[in-house]
């Protein structure tokens, strides 16, 4: 067991601490005068508590030690890609050329910044296969939407909107939401008992009222979707388009070919595959991959080359629009480009061994639990809470029993198509060594479920607190003190 | 590769284990026709130290303080950024955790945004703030197609003294659904002329910034009365520089129904326009309706104070395509950035800085009227104000440009009318020196 207790501290909500007249800011020195303020406009300030310098790096110090994260344990949050966060990338990031710019500089004042973006998007070009690429889109919700704006302006621009999209039952949530902020009616898709689309499936469905299908390759059950160029072809003959959420390219890297595969837009999540931080939810990016006929819908505005230059332009009449009030995510775009640059060809190999991490994962554990599709998975194994069900243990349980041992838990109840799921992604992070220690405490907490399933369903036991209650949350909520 | 730890003798244990001959027998499920036909070409890998140097180079050629004099903010500021808050925030506890849905080891992320939203909240004047959103301009797309929700109503009001981004990004969020944009004119003065609300009825929301584009500072008042005078219709006040709130009135008490902004200049650099964090806070009757993330307080099983993610069924997971919004991974570390900041000025230390960049843009705006320099909006301002030049300015900035200094930003791109019309910027960060140096050359 990796897992033991050591000293955590109790620590206060900030306004439980000190004392008005505190400060953990250095005040500039004034050099001007006070100016007159109109006082019908003036207000009193914000009431915020006041804190001294060493309150506040104790204070936060002590909450960071109540979180797991990658750099403390493994964490194969199935489906969120958690690989290790190279700290050179921050080293780029924070470089006052980049961390400093302004947005609107002029153009000559920022090659340098632009030339990264530039490049950033040729690569993701290449490693996707697809034509034309913009950084935009703030995060894989927001690629999700850019894509489904793309689709509608596609379909606008053809004269036929269209009001249905295609979604597959194991798709991610955000799927359907993205595609009805576009006004489009989801149509589920069910997949096939191999645990992926059956061609026949989307035939039935696809009509010209239709504007396409929206899925995830590998989708998430961890499968490849074998049938897509079938699935394509369909979708292609009735003038729908095909969206594919790249959020399990981590999987496929060198590999596959987008466009070969038939797929007209991509997302991928830079905070998945291209390793940078979670940052305890965000912020991450999505950019979004089209084939070069989709390319003049793009968000504005676009890097392109003008001469010796790079420059800003605007004047695509098909785009989209802007997504966001600059660029983007910049920052984080900045870490994406230094991985890249920091594997170069060895970027395929990432894809190779994220998958032999998981496959080795799912033959440790088979044995112990139901396996719902037993050949081998992509990137991430699902699980199923089957067996343990029998001694009135759930993947809930299960998960938090993990927490003892000293891991973050799987991602669990997702997939929806499989009941009782545990999604497991270790990514290619992880040494041999560590998926022997996870084997061996998945193994270890399917024996507690037969023989004490109390101590399962009163996990965790080590961690700073117990189970917190949910329900009392939501149904009197408070949110703010 | 340091970040692949694999041996070969791991790689030949584990095909063993697991029942191949190699690893490329894991792929066999991926059909031939959708494989790449050549491996990628991708520039060879650099070693940590070149990388250093590459990077270093595509740096430099970015224009940045001491060395030019920068006068541009227009929804992006030059704060000092305490170095407690730089390092905290690479607490690897906080940078590499994920989305606290395991909540008892993820106490330390849930606290961290429960003070957030709590801290937003006080600031904002509202009474409900969620974990946050992308940025101001999709906070306010996100704000206007909540207003559409809730009202069941499809046109709104939108200020043409909204920054012109926010203005286009809530373009293209309302755009496909067919809601209706109806754009109010700027006065004489700089502030949203009101006057046109009168003859438009049926409106989910009126939606200005304050300060707005122009630095100018709304009559909040008046632009609650008119909204409210008809029923139903909410307020929406958006804003780029909330450090304004440590002096002038929060939006929320003067009668907002949301207030949502960009939060960059709590303590979050630059960074050539993201990442920021959009800023999202409404009055509790519509909390049900908002986008975004909640952190709730509540109990362990045995008592103690905890945090959770809660009302999760608005969100896409549990509703997915009734959810109120698409958002899922949102700006979780910029969010924390911003309550470190908000945490390490206090509530008197906010209103100090606040007051000293009134100041010191306030002494800018004098001196170039002094000098002869036209300020063609007479609306109180906050960091930022409109400058006209003489006619044929464009060659003048040009020539500064050459001299290292960026004097504000050219708003005839944004605003035909606006021909040699500038949107300069000061803060804290302005030495008086430099102040006065651009006073001395654009009078030249």
């Amino acid at each position: 067991m990796i897992g033991t207790t050591g000293l955590i501290f109790n620590e206060p909500l900030l306004w439980e601490l000190g004392a008005p007249g505190r400060e953990a800011f250095s005040q500039p020195a004034r050099e001007v005068p006070e100016q007159p303020v109109d006082p019908d406009l003036t207000g009193p300030g914000p009431d915020f508590p006041d804190l001294s310098e060493l309150e506040i790096v104790r204070h936060y110090t002590r909450l960071s030690q109540w979180n797991l994260s990658v750099d403390s344990v493994m964490y194969p949050l199935g489906s969120c890609t958690m690989k290790y966060n190279p700290k050179t990338n921050e080293r780029q990031a924070s470089l006052p050329g980049i961390a400093s710019a302004h947005p609107l500089l002029p153009e000559a004042m920022s090659q340098g910044l632009l030339r990264l973006i530039f490049d950033l998007e040729q690569w993701l070009a290449e490693i996707t296969g697809l034509a034309a690429v913009s950084l935009q889109p703030a995060a894989g919700a927001q690629g999700e939407l850019t894509g489904m704006l793309i689709f509608h302006a596609h379909h606008a621009s053809l004269g036929r909107p269209r009001t249905k999209i295609l979604i597959p039952d194991t798709a991610h949530g955000t799927n359907p939401a993205s595609a009805a902020l576009c006004g489009f009616t989801a149509v589920p898709v069910r997949s096939g008992p191999q645990g992926i689309l059956e061609p026949q499936a989307v035939a039935d469905l696809m009509d010209e009222e239709t504007a396409g299908i929206m899925l995830t390759n590998p989708n998430t059950l961890g499968l490849f979707e074998a049938n897509i160029r079938q699935v394509a072809e369909i979708v292609h003959a009735k003038g729908g388009l095909v969206y594919a959420d790249g959020a399990n390219m981590n999987a496929v890297l060198g590999v596959v070919d987008m466009s070969a595969m038939g797929v007209d837009v991509l997302h991928l999540n830079l905070h998945k595959t291209f390793s940078t931080p979670h940052g305890g939810g965000g912020p991450g990016a999505g950019p979004v991959c089209v084939t070069a006929k989709l390319a003049p819908y793009l968000p504005v505005p676009r890097v392109v080359q003008a001469g010796e230059r790079l420059a800003w332009r605007s004047d695509f009449p098909l785009s989209v629009g802007r997504l966001h009030a600059f660029y983007g995510n910049f920052g984080i775009l900045v870490r994406a480009y230094s991985y890249i640059l920091s594997l170069g060809a060895d970027l395929a190999q990432v894809s190779r061994l994220a998958v032999l991490n998981a496959n080795y994962i799912q033959a440790g554990l088979k044995q112990d639990y139901h396996l719902p599709h037993d050949r081998p998975c992509m990137h991430e194994c699902v699980f199923t809470d089957q067996r343990q069900l029998a001694h009135k243990v759930s993947a809930l349980d299960i998960a938090k029993r993990l927490i003892d041992y000293g891991f973050h838990p799987p991602t669990i109840y997702f997939p929806l198509v499989v009941s009782g799921a545990l999604m497991i992604e270790p990514t290619e992070s992880e040494t041999k060594e560590t998926l022997d220690h996870f084997i061996a405490a998945m193994r270890a907490i399917a024996r507690e479920a037969e023989q004490n399933p109390e101590l399962l369903h009163q996990a965790p036991h080590h961690a700073k607190l117990r189970r917190l209650d949910e329900v009392k949350a939501a149904r009197k909520p408070c949110l703010m003190g | 590769m340091r970040y692949l730890p694999h041996t070969e003798a791991d790689i030949q244990a584990m095909l063993g284990a697991v029942g191949v001959g190699s690893i490329d027998d894991l792929f066999a499920q991926i059909p031939g026709q959708c494989r790449r036909q050549r491996p990628m070409d991708l520039p060879p890998a650099l070693g940590e130290w070149d990388l250093d140097r590459h990077m270093e180079h595509l740096a430099a050629a970015t224009a940045t303080a001491p060395e030019y004099k920068i006068f541009l903010g227009a929804g992006s500021y030059d704060h000092h950024i305490p170095e407690t808050i730089k390092q905290l925030l690479r607490r690897g506890e906080f940078f590499t955790a994920y989305t606290p849905y395991q909540p008892e080891v993820s106490q330390g992320t849930l606290q961290a945004i429960y003070e957030y939203q709590t801290l937003v909240g006080r600031l904002l004047g509202m009474e409900v703030a969620n974990a946050s959103m992308y940025d101001g301009a999709s906070a306010l797309a996100e704000a206007l197609l909540m207003a559409i929700r809730v009202t069941k109503r499809r046109r709104v009001a939108l200020s043409r003294a909204v920054h012109p981004h926010y203005r286009q990004v809530v373009e293209t969020y309302l755009r496909p659904a067919g809601f209706e944009i109806v754009l109010l004119p700027y006065g004489a003065d700089g502030r949203t002329d009101l006057s046109r609300l009168a003859n438009a009825s049926d409106l989910a929301a009126v939606a200005v910034q304050s300060p707005n584009f122009f630095g100018c500072v709304e009559d909040l008042k008046a632009v609650e009365a008119a909204t409210h005078a008809q029923a139903g219709t909410l307020m929406i006040t958006a804003f780029s520089e909330p450090l304004a709130y440590g002096l002038y009135q929060a939006p929320g008490r003067l009668g907002a129904d949301i207030v949502c902004g960009e939060g960059q200049s709590l303590g979050i650099p630059r960074s050539f326009g993201g990442p920021g964090v959009g800023l999202f806070a409404c009055r509790e009757a519509h909390m049900r309706s908002m986008p975004g993330r909640l952190v709730g307080q509540t109990v362990d099983l045995e008592g103690r104070r905890g945090f959770v993610l809660t009302l999760s069924t608005r969100e896409q997971h549990i509703r997915r395509e009734r959810a109120t919004s698409n958002i899922c991974t949102n700006q979780g570390l910029c969010a924390l950035a911003a309550a470190m900041y908000m945490a390490s000025l206090g509530g008197s230390g906010f209103r100090q800085l606040a007051r000293l960049n009134y100041d010191t843009a306030g002494y800018l705006k004098n001196a170039l009227q002094a000098a002869g320099i036209a300020l063609p909006f007479s609306a109180p301002t906050f960091n930022e104000f409109v400058v006209r030049l003489p006619a044929g300015s464009q060659n003048r900035y040009q020539q500064l440009l050459a001299r290292r200094i960026v004097a504000g930003l050219p708003l005839v791109q944004y605003f035909p009318e606006l021909s040699d019309h500038y949107l300069l910027c000061a803060t804290e960060t302005s030495r008086k020196q430099d102040l006065n140096l651009l006073v001395q050359e654009v009078t030249r």
